[in-house]
């Protein structure tokens, strides 16, 4: 392939280098992480999950992984969105509060109680709330249960988000994002560390 | 919301068939229009709780699904599908899904013929003794699934001793990486049931 995607861009694979190549085997995964990020950034419809959240969110997600050059460019993407620059401050204080490690959480009770794992059980700061608002707020908290403890996620989680005005399809392109964003930063992580390896 | 009294959760990692039930409204079958068909890339997933639910964004779950596919089924060269299946169950495992881990055990079962030794990645969890290549790709997957990532240049020398190529390591890199999507879906959305 001639163009590099974002995935190149943010692991630093040129074109014609030997992880180019390898990419090139695996041609439907490589354009649809990519058509996955665009259907996710620019999206045909954002009526339930607006482009300024996304990108709020995208910060933050990736902030907490704390892979800088993937921070950098999601941070860049928050700064440039409509009504996005105001809030860059406020995500960075929110990022340096969540900062963790992960995974943790609690597995259903029986035998796999021994391998529970207590950790940070994340809340917005109240000082930070009114610039985020409600949705935010919760999108912030429960994205941050996503990353560190999947595994904590209850019913009554998906009740916070319809109560801070989530709508169904919303909380699905929601957790696409948060997922999605899982994904592509370990495979930018492996890819860069591999291409280390070889240099 | 389905009732609670249809749920009964599996409390232990298992290779069973698993069922799964959504904790917010799917789409109903009846409202799937050529837009959502084209979405769920399967008809057949129109059945699936799962599918109809994230069909709410049918150009997301198309991306996803092909994504998917590719990196699991596409096995003209690269890693054998058995150890991309032991790549998506052990990170399963680490992450704690017990849905997506029952599945891709299986599929890691089939694959390898080593029913056993993928039983006692379920049971032991991520530090089973499985033999120095299945090791070095659970201990991969592992690392890939911390947040921070954790996976290193030790990791790559470790696959490379147990006799992976770069294209092959790239398969692990892929298949790990995809089921911290996958996994964060199936553990937030709804819940199994046996």
């Amino acid at each position: 392939m001639g163009t590099k995607d974002i995935i190149d861009t943010l692991a630093g694979i040129e074109p014609g280098s030997a992880l180019d190549a390898i990419r090139g085997r695996r041609v439907q995964a490589r354009e649809n992480a990519q058509t996955s990020y665009l259907s996710l950034f620019e999206p045909i419809d954002a009526s339930d999950f607006s482009l300024v959240e996304r990108a709020a969110v995208a910060f933050f997600v990736i902030g907490l992984h704390r892979e800088l050059t993937v921070a950098a460019f999601y941070r860049a993407k928050l700064a440039a969105a409509a009504d996005g620059a105001r809030l860059v401050e406020a995500v960075e204080v929110e990022i340096a509060r969540g900062e963790t490690s992960g995974p943790y959480g609690a597995f259903p009770a029986g035998p796999l109680s021994v391998e529970n794992k207590a950790g940070l059980i994340y809340r917005v700061s109240a000082e930070r709330g009114p610039d985020l608002g409600a949705r935010l707020v919760a999108a912030f908290e429960h994205a941050h249960l996503l990353v560190f403890r999947p595994r904590d996620a209850a019913s009554s989680d998906m009740k916070a988000l319809l109560a801070a005005g989530w709508s169904n399809t919303g909380i699905v392109t929601f957790s696409q994002l948060v997922a999605f964003l899982s994904f592509q930063v370990r495979v930018v992580s492996g890819l860069r560390t591999l291409a280390a390896a070889n240099a | 919301m389905s009732p609670a009294s249809t749920v009964n959760p599996p409390v232990v990692f298992t290779q069973d068939e698993l069922g799964w039930v959504s904790w917010i409204d799917p789409l109903p079958e009846a409202e799937l229009t050529e837009r959502h068909f084209a979405g769920l890339v399967d008809r057949a997933r129109a059945k699936s709780e799962y599918f109809r639910l994230l069909v709410r964004d049918p150009e997301v779950l198309e991306a996803r699904t092909k994504t998917d596919k590719d990196i699991f089924y596409n096995i003209a060269d690269g890693l054998p599908r058995a150890e991309r299946e032991l790549a998506a169950a052990a990170t399963s495992r680490y992450n704690g899904c017990i849905y997506c881990a029952s599945v891709h055990a299986r599929f890691a079962s089939t694959y390898s013929k080593r029913r056993d030794d993928v039983q006692r990645l379920l049971d032991e969890g991520v530090g089973a003794d499985l033999g120095e290549r299945w090791n070095a790709v659970v201990k991969a997957s592992v690392a890939l699934a911390a947040t921070p990532v954790a996976f290193g240049p030790d990791n790559v020398d470790e696959l490379r001793r147990a006799g992976l190529d770069d294209a092959e390591i790239v398969d692990v890199i892929n298949g790990a990486s995809f089921f911290n999507w996958a996994n964060r879906l199936m553990l937030s959305l709804g819940e199994p049931s046996k």
